[in-house]
């Protein structure tokens, strides 16, 4: 039962290539340079030495970058692979460095993340064995990977890594793991070259784009009186920032993002009315339940978005577009589904729109927005209160960078904050776990989204318990020289869990009352500057000391033990339902 | 909502054309496991074209559900293509093996008699027992369960179902549009998706 065989995926090109003996790591090695890897994060073990064998004679061509943890390797490909929008690569070992490698392929497929993971395996022979740092790899991986594999053969290499890289980036991307057994590292084969793939047969990356939908919901939006763009990461997965821009400016429709999507449209924008969901801004909530026209470009209306569904724009008609048929109708009823990639749908629907402007409407925006800021924004931005807020740390940080810095959240009350009030001028600026919420993401994904974007700044925004989930990942900032700045809002909570125990659970604080060890002396260790900062006087200067810090800081500020993010949408309730306190 | 649920729910017969795969079923079967969805039946099989496997799942569910489902098993790379169908929409057959004691049989001609009734065929027939076949549809199987069990029925057991879509003129048209590179309209319809009235409601 050999899969990949030449019927199933068509070489672009056929190159004559001298055939040479070669072991199947090193074909591995190739295939990537084929692939034009430049970096790849990874942590050996027995079962990949064959490997990392291979990687030690191409030094000078592909950078590796030694992590201390799987699961932070594989969260810096994916940091890698947001900024840069390339694929991120992990190598990792059998048994527990694959399993380790878990968290960050269910957050990286559910964020719709291109990685290729290349996992050691050990002997074929001795599959099923229970055999020494042995783990059924494939079948713990497959609910989430988008695709995977199990090479047992050297000969399988090429083609198998031409395929992952494929499925990876193409479509709506995700993470692809090949499993490769130790003896197929170390057999040598006649190795032909590698061959780039560009089509699998069973497999649909796109969706034809049918024009007669797109006539529909240009039809629906030109008749529209309330239309309501929303949108997602798909506008950035898809490279179509400024299709997209294009696209609301001639239509003159007010746009939201989720979570995922920020930074698609600088948030300056005039028609960029923030962010939907839970804590997201009180408009963008409240008039999803009064628009006419709702469209939906290459989000999936995750419940954190929606809120209550049966009670979610019930009003409106639906225009979706995305690039995954499985996502039209799988939430909310589309009226005109336009499915495809919207880099091709939006200049088409871009034609067929008039020309419009919706001042009032928009103008709807601008007044809940006013709201919002009398009943939240300003407090927590420019707070009149002692204690220091998270928005202040994350508006002054605005004030320095001028939003040009590429903002990389931990998951939290912090997260909530920074992704509501960060600026961000340009795309593939908001890294941030999305879908699973996974505590422990930033510091290494921002180590990995400076790699994938040096000329960038990069501020990773943490909680003091998510930093302590992954901070051994300052081992690899030391190694490695990599500049990261780490903000810690440091709240001696674990300040989202605590904020519902507060609101639902009759204030009974159930362990979360997290204790910090002194961060400051800690990145010391590790060969990191920085400060602590505990009185509104040093933020400011800590702040720009981090900034114009060359090389990696650490900035710990001290904030308000007990504040709530608000507005929220509690769980269960409809998205107009939003609560300001 | 839940009683809304029960009364539409029925029989779904998903047949899922894929390419061979060490693994897919997997990647299948926890598609289904994953929103605790019982697989009723599962065959795997063969198919009219060389290399390419088909998949036979029932199960019970709503029309909205068995949709979802197949938009998740199309999603997986080796799969070309699920459809789905209500057991009008198709032919299908269940295959049962009975194994009886062959002194009863040989005593009471009142078995003889039951068992060419119900369609039976003798399989193979030994000093000690004697095993039965019938083929048809879940409750011409479970009959002669009734039937034989006053008999001494010593073992049963039944297959999957397999199933033919009435309406379907094979895979091989469709194979070759997969086969090219450009997508064509065959290959990308979404049949629940073109064939939804709700679409065009302006
Ligand atoms: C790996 C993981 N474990 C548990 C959770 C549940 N959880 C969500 S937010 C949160 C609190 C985070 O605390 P902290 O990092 O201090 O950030 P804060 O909310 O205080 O900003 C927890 C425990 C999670 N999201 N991820």
């Amino acid at each position: 039962m050999k899969q990949v065989t030449s019927n199933t995926t068509t070489p672009v090109a056929e190159p004559k290539k001298e055939v040479k003996s070669l072991s199947g790591a090193e074909a591995l090695i190739l295939s990537l340079l084929e692939e034009e890897v430049e970096h790849i994060f990874g942590y050996p073990g027995g079962a990949i030495m064959p490997v990392y064998d291979a990687l030690y004679d191409y030094n000078d061509r592909v950078e590796h970058i030694l992590v201390r943890h799987e699961q932070g390797g594989i969260h810096a490909a994916q940091g890698y692979a947001r900024s840069s929008g390339r694929v991120g690569v992990v190598f990792a070992t059998s048994g527990p460095g694959a399993t380790n490698l878990i968290t960050g392929l269910a957050d990286a497929l559910i964020d719709s993340t291109p990685l290729v993971c290349i996992t050691g395996q050990v002997y074929a022979h001795l599959l099923g064995t229970d055999a020494f740092q042995e783990a059924d790899v494939i079948s713990i991986t497959a609910p989430v990977t988008k695709w995977n594999y199990q090479v047992t053969n050297a000969d399988e290499i090429p083609e198998v890594l031409a395929k992952a890289f494929y499925i990876a980036k193409s479509g709506r991307p995700g993470p692809v793991l090949i499993d490769i057994t130790k003896n197929a590292q170390l057999q040598k084969f006649d190795f032909a070259g590698c061959k780039r793939c560009d089509h699998i047969r069973s497999y649909r990356p796109k969706p034809l784009v049918r024009k007669e939908y797109i006539e529909q919901a240009a039809e629906l939006i030109n008749k529209a009186e309330k239309p309501f763009v929303i949108w997602g990461q798909g506008v950035i997965l898809g490279s179509a920032e400024q299709e997209f821009k294009a696209f609301i400016e001639k239509a003159g429709i007010p746009a939201a993002w989720t979570i995922m999507g920020a930074g698609a449209l600088p948030s300056d924008h005039n028609q960029n009315v923030g962010m939907l969901g839970m804590h997201g801004n009180y408009g963008p909530n409240v008039l999803t339940n009064e628009c006419d026209v709702l469209i939906a470009i290459g989000m999936r209306f995750d419940d954190r978005v929606t809120g209550r569904l049966d009670k979610y724009a019930k009003q409106a008609k639906v225009i979706h577009l995305d690039i995954d048929p499985s996502e039209i109708d799988k939430n909310v009823k589309t009226t005109v589904p336009v499915w495809g990639d919207c880099k091709e749908t939006l200049p088409m629907l871009t034609q067929l729109v008039e020309q419009k402007r919706h001042e009032a409407w928009l103008q709807k925006f601008k007044d809940y927005y006013q709201q919002e800021v009398d009943a939240v924004i300003r407090e927590e931005l420019f707070p009149t209160s002692d204690g220091m807020t998270m928005g202040e740390v994350i508006q002054q940080l605005n004030e320095i960078t001028g939003g040009e810095a590429i903002v990389v959240t931990d998951v939290g009350q912090h997260q909530m904050v920074a992704c509501r009030y960060a600026k961000l001028n340009h795309t593939r600026s908001n890294i941030t776990s999305g879908g699973l919420g996974t505590m422990g993401f930033a510091l290494p994904a921002a180590i990995g989204a400076k790699v994938g974007a040096p000329a960038r700044t990069v501020v990773a925004v943490i909680g003091d318990g998510g930093f302590q989930m992954t901070l051994q990942e300052m081992g690899t900032i030391m190694q490695s020289n990599i500049d990261v700045k780490i903000l810690i809002l440091n709240n001696q909570f674990l300040g989202m869990v605590r904020q519902w125990q507060e609101l639902f659970h009759d204030r009974r604080y159930s362990f979360v009352n997290i204790q910090s060890p002194d961060y400051v002396q800690v990145a010391k260790g590790y060969g990191i500057s920085g400060q602590k900062v505990s009185e509104r006087e040093g933020l400011k200067a800590g702040l720009q000391e981090m900034l114009s810090h060359k090389g990696s800081y650490l900035l710990e500020v001290m904030v308000t033990r007990e504040n709530n993010v608000f507005p929220m949408v509690p769980q269960g309730c409809s998205v107009s339902e939003i609560r300001l306190q | 909502m839940s009683s809304q649920n029960h009364i539409e729910r029925q029989e779904y017969n998903i047949t899922v054309y894929t390419e061979n795969q060490i693994g897919l079923l997997n990647r299948i079967a926890i598609i289904f496991s994953r929103r605790k969805i019982n697989i009723e039946s599962l065959n795997t099989s063969p198919s009219e074209i060389e290399g390419i496997h088909r998949f036979n799942i029932v199960i019970h569910e709503t029309e909205e559900v068995v949709r979802k489902i197949c938009g998740q098993i199309e999603k997986q790379v080796e799969v070309l293509k699920a459809y789905y169908n209500t057991n009008e929409d198709v032919i299908w057959q269940e295959m049962a093996l009975y194994k009886v004691p062959t002194e009863v049989i040989a005593e009471k001609a009142l078995v003889e008699r039951l068992l060419r009734e119900n369609g039976a065929r003798v399989v193979v027939i030994r000093k000690d027992y004697t095993v039965f076949e019938t083929t048809g549809h879940r409750e011409e199987t479970d009959n002669l369960i009734k039937v034989l069990q006053p008999f001494g029925l010593i073992e049963f057991v039944r297959s999957a179902r397999i199933a033919i879509i009435k309406a379907s003129d094979g895979f091989n048209r469709k194979l070759r549009e997969f086969e090219k590179r450009e997508p064509h309209q065959e290959v990308v319809e979404n049949e629940y998706l073109n064939s939804r009235d709700k679409v065009f409601t302006m």
